[in-house]
């Protein structure tokens, strides 16, 4: 771990921070698409074994931030990146540092689920087939089984394993989108707005899931739905205009935030 | 305007654009009409089996024989060596347009390479038979001045473009999702285009494929200029072949009597050309159809 990082920034100040170790912590990160500023000055600490929930209102930059967090805004054209943001105490944005290496570390759902036009035991194996992380038949089949698993989809989809994963619901093909970024072990799982296109009893099981990963990783959701936050999250961000108006625990920020714009936020009077 | 002239306007412009539609659809049937009527007074004389399956096509000689398989491999030679260089550099000029090339480049190949499209056969011909067909005698002496190889390779540049555009839209219409999902788990960028991308517009890419084979079947000006004019079954690319198309302009443009076995054979060569594109398009139509609906 480095020392050099700050401790938690939060104007929250009075309440104690989470009690793991920090895991990404960014100092003066701006973004720019093109000549438009997207994210300004935003210095956060990000603990391990944790959910993270950045919340705000659509357009505050906090998918953008999220997405500068494994660098996919790279595949961008003309966008910019100011600031520092440290994974284990190691720069991501230096000049050393393999982007291929990184996203393999920090895995990423999206909003929209995004199963590759393949089988369900394909759409799985393809990341362990790219890393080379299964050395044979036996293994890949034991954790594609295990992601499955993990991703609470494996009694649904174990006796279909060949069929397209476009015969998947909704709900279901996002798990398995789960299960494909989990399969490749991440140590920190994204998850842009997992569940804003699923029905109440597939975002339930989403948001059960979570609850079960923060075990083993270390979890970033943006939401746009409070409750959401509320519910699965143990620390919360909450953006505006491309800024962090204020982060600290989930239970602090929505009964007791210290911003009159937080309050006026999840007490919905904007947003 | 008076309200009666006014409707009396809109009933003649909608008869006059129902003309138009007719009369298009009124030629086609009877340009097949014609086709089928002639074929069909050719198999009066000709056994459909000789035609079919015979190996001598040589309708103009004394002991006149209607094999048409020389025609058929001479065709399907030159267009596989067409197919052979317009597959692997149009796919691949295509996976990099979509994947790699950045916006400013594309902006500039993309066009350029469908000039290639715009040049007229005839130039692509003579280019073949004095330029490409005399290059390649200095690598293979054995070359004859009219052979299939030349040809082949020429159309094969004329129907790159095709290729490379027609699978650059399909590759380009696979969602930004897909690509993201692939980068998401570590792949880079060769493994997102070729594991990932690719495959996910592959009805799109073959039925470009098919397509370009299609228009290499029932291309004429090239093959009739620098391929020769021996209907021989061969599969040797250097030696004279005569395609299809390349016999029907042959015949076409001599003095063979209108009516006689001789001018048949040119509408049954073209009913078989016809059955061959027509399938050919009708697949790539449906391949296309199928890729749209898998994102719509």
């Amino acid at each position: 771990m480095t020392t050099s990082l700050r401790p938690l920034v939060t104007r929250t100040s009075d309440s104690p921070g989470p009690t793991t170790p920090v895991k990404i912590g960014v100092t003066g990160l701006n973004f720019f698409y093109g000549q438009k500023q997207a994210l300004t000055d935003l210095t956060i600490n990000l603990h391990a074994n944790i959910v993270t929930a950045f919340i705000g209102p659509s357009g505050c930059g906090k998918s953008t931030f999220l997405r500068t967090l494994n660098r996919m805004n790279d595949i961008i054209p003309s966008t910019r990146v100011e600031g520092r943001v440290l994974i284990d105490g190691e720069d991501i944005y230096s000049s050393s540092t393999d982007v291929v290496d990184l996203r393999r570390r920090v895995g990423m759902v999206f909003q929209k689920s995004n199963p590759f036009p393949k089988s369900i035991f394909e759409n799985v194996a393809y990341g362990l087939r790219i890393n080379g992380l299964a050395r044979n038949r036996g293994e890949m089949e034991g954790r594609i089984e295990n992601s499955l698993k993990a991703a609470a989809i494996w009694d649904e989809v174990k006796d279909r394993l060949t069929e397209s994963a476009q015969t998947l619901s909704g709900g279901q093909q996002q798990r398995l989108c789960i299960a494909r970024a989990l399969a490749i072990q991440p140590e920190i799982l994204l998850m842009d707005e997992p569940a804003s296109a699923l029905d109440p009893i597939a975002t339930q099981r989403i948001e059960e899931l979570i609850y079960q990963l923060k075990v083993d990783y270390t979890i970033v959701i943006v939401t746009h739905n409070m409750q959401q936050a509320a519910r699965v999250s143990d620390q919360t961000a909450f953006f505006w205009l491309g800024q962090l108006v204020e982060s600290g625990p989930t239970e602090k920020l929505f009964t007791n935030p210290a911003e009159k714009l937080t309050e006026d936020y999840v007490t919905g009077r904007f947003g | 305007m008076t309200r009666t002239s006014r409707r009396w306007t809109e009933w003649t412009i909608e008869r006059a654009l129902q003309a138009c539609a007719a009369g298009s659809v009124l030629i086609t049937v009877g340009i097949i009409g014609v086709l089928v009527f002639e074929t069909v007074a050719f198999f009066r004389e000709v056994p459909i089996t000789d035609f079919l399956f015979g190996t001598v096509w040589t309708p103009q000689f004394s002991d006149a024989q209607f094999g048409v398989l020389p025609l058929v491999t001479g065709t399907l030679l030159v267009s596989a060596i067409a197919m052979a260089v317009a597959l692997p550099a149009g796919l691949l000029s295509a996976i990099y347009l979509s994947e790699y090339a950045p916006a400013r480049v594309r902006r500039v190949v993309k066009p350029v390479l469908e000039v290639l499209a715009g040049v007229p056969t005839v130039v692509y011909g003579y280019f073949a038979l004095l330029f490409v067909t005399p290059l390649l005698q200095t690598v293979f002496p054995t070359l004859s001045s009219f052979n299939a190889l030349s040809p082949g390779l020429v159309m094969g540049i004329m129907i790159l473009p095709l290729v490379s555009s027609l699978s650059e839209d399909a590759l380009h219409a696979v969602p930004t999702g897909l690509r993201e999902g692939a980068y998401a788990l570590g792949s880079t960028r060769m493994q997102t285009a070729l594991r990932v991308v690719v495959p996910a517009a592959f009805s799109g890419i073959s039925a470009s494929f098919i397509l370009a084979m299609s228009r290499a079947i029932g291309e004429t000006m090239i093959v009739a200029i620098a391929a020769g004019q021996q209907p021989r079954l061969t599969g040797n690319p250097m030696s004279p072949v005569e395609t299809m198309t390349a016999y029907i302009v042959q015949i076409s443009m001599g003095d063979t009597p209108t009516g006689s076995i001789g001018y048949r054979t040119i509408f049954a060569v073209g009913m078989l050309l016809f059955v061959m594109t027509f399938t050919l398009n009708l697949a790539s139509d449906w391949l296309r159809r199928r890729f749209r609906e898998e994102y719509a």
